[in-house]
């Protein structure tokens, strides 16, 4: 019903389509980068919004 | 200045939304700078930027694509003033990417660390974007302002590299000695940042 290309989760036609033969370090690499996203937000960037949050209604 | 005030309700909305991006944010930094400490110093000039350009933000569409491009800007234009050349450390690397106990994978994420940063920056870009950040072709190329061909082309060719390297075990040394690709990675660099001057 719609041209979603998730629907099926697979790249259409046209994408890479090496999902089959993807090499072990893709994984890997998603990995690095979620274990970076998965870490506690600093308490410094929370500082930061709510400074910014709080200069603006001072200001 | 923008006509119309942005009413509270949008303002903590977009906070909101901000807060959300972060995690990405540093993820991406991460993977760019190569170092924990200057992601996150990069993250925060984002954030800083991010407010400031708020008004120009459209409701409803993606933050994270939207502050990926402050920060990717931001990036690009610390490393033409030098900021980030030279600086990877690798003991700050191997520290921070020491994988849990209970994710003991066929591949130490040291050596993914390693292997990524050896990577010419625009296609390290691209393939972190498309290979770990989820973002669609189309979307990457958004991000990176440029041809969707051309980010197929940089993955592909990123990812040629690393089944060279990974696949078949020639991953870099720890110390050093490749001075060679280093100043390579450093001459495509120069590109990248004389071609981003244009975009800003």
């Amino acid at each position: 019903m719609t041209k979603n290309t998730n629907d099926t989760g697979k790249p259409k036609g046209n994408g890479p389509a090496k999902s089959a033969a993807k090499p072990e370090w893709a994984d890997g690499l998603r990995q690095l980068y979620d274990s970076v996203v998965d870490e506690p937000i600093p308490d410094s960037f929370k500082d930061l919004l709510s400074r910014l949050d709080e200069a603006e209604e001072a200001g | 200045m923008s006509g119309s005030a942005p009413s509270p309700s949008d303002q903590a909305e977009f906070k909101r939304e901000l807060t959300d991006a972060i995690p990405h944010l540093r993820a991406f930094a991460r993977g760019l700078c190569g170092r924990a400490d200057m992601a996150d110093d990069l993250v925060q000039e984002t954030m800083l930027k991010a407010w400031t350009a708020r008004d120009r933000f459209e409701a409803g569409t993606s933050m994270r694509a939207w502050t990926f491009v402050i920060l990717r800007n931001a990036y690009l234009t610390d490393m033409r003033r030098n900021r980030f050349r030279g600086d990877y450390d690798e003991g700050v690397a191997e520290r921070i990417l020491t994988a849990p106990a209970d994710q003991e994978g066929p591949m130490h994420l040291g050596d993914m660390h390693r292997a990524l940063m050896t990577l010419p920056p625009e296609r390290r870009e691209a393939l972190l974007l498309v290979g770990a950040g989820g973002f669609s072709y189309e979307e990457a190329a958004k991000i990176c302002d440029c041809a969707v061909g051309t980010i197929k082309s940089r993955v592909g060719r990123a990812r040629a590299t690393l089944n060279g390297m990974l696949e078949e075990g020639a991953i870099p040394q720890r110390s050093g000695k490749d001075a060679a690709p280093h100043k390579a990675i450093m001459e495509e660099l120069d590109d990248v940042a004389a071609n981003s001057s244009s975009a800003e």
